[in-house]
């Protein structure tokens, strides 16, 4: 598991990749709420390109850092995602909150 | 159902072996000849009922997880996880989607995902007992053997 951040402007990426469950989940989470702190994105894009595998663990995360991002205003946006990946992501209805879209699939 | 072959294991409740447990288990699924999305569904389910196992059952303590899985002859896999953690106290209540008895960025939706990705899904639960997660998948044959 590991986690690249990368900020290009007033938008923030985290690179993710490897195995994202609930033993990997927090200290993901650690750095890209420190990267938030530290930046103050106006859109952070969470890019799981890397991320060979997601339990709802993920969605917490997501769901987590949705929350921390509305305080201030800034977007979520989702990329990289395999269409398993997806399957769980459609299951918590994250479409809804309108952080991905049909370009946020990837086919490896 | 006829049951061509099992395997089981136990492992204490650290997190560090949820991978072991979906790997562990898509490994032995391997010998049905599954897809690539099959074995994927199989293994995002038992991640999630060993998290359950370790989040919801022993919370801060730590204990035992039981872990049976069997090939069964009409091609399925039937996976047993077991705990003697708390127990739950409404399983309708726990499998309702999004209703997560803890907060820590949990998203409620474990009974969910293993509901969706399996075929079948069985919990018994009694209050400072245990749980026991039962699941279900059949494989499509691809091939004539």
């Amino acid at each position: 598991m590991s986690v690249e951040m990368k900020t290009t402007g007033e938008v923030l990426t985290a690179y993710l990749s490897g195995e994202l469950d609930h033993h990997t989940a927090v200290a993901m989470r650690n750095q890209i709420d420190s990267s938030i702190e530290l930046n103050m994105p106006t859109m952070l894009i969470l890019d799981f390109s890397g991320i060979t595998f997601m339990d709802s663990s993920g969605i917490g995360l997501i769901m987590g850092r949705y929350r921390v991002l509305s305080k201030s205003g800034a977007k979520l946006h989702i990329s990289g995602v395999t269409p398993q990946i997806y399957k769980v992501m459609k299951l918590a209805g994250l479409e809804r909150l309108s952080v991905l879209d049909e370009t946020s699939i990837i086919n490896r | 159902m006829k049951v061509i072959n099992k395997f089981s294991m136990n492992m204490v409740s650290c997190s560090a072996n949820e991978s072991f447990a979906r790997a562990a288990i898509s490994a032995f699924a391997l010998q049905l000849d599954p897809t690539i999305e099959e074995i994927s569904d199989i293994k995002t389910a038992v991640s999630e009922a060993v998290t359950n196992c370790i989040v919801h059952a022993y919370r801060e303590a730590t204990g035992k997880i039981y872990i049976t899985a069997e090939i069964l002859d009409n091609s399925s896999i039937r996976i047993r996880i077991k705990d003697r953690g708390c127990g739950i106290a409404d399983v309708n209540k726990a499998m309702e989607p999004l209703y997560s008895s803890i907060g820590d960025e949990r998203a409620g939706l474990g009974f969910s995902v293993m509901q969706t990705f399996m075929d079948k899904l069985t919990v018994r639960s009694k209050l400072d007992v245990g749980t026991t997660v039962t699941l279900v998948k059949h494989i499509s044959p691809r091939f004539v053997k």
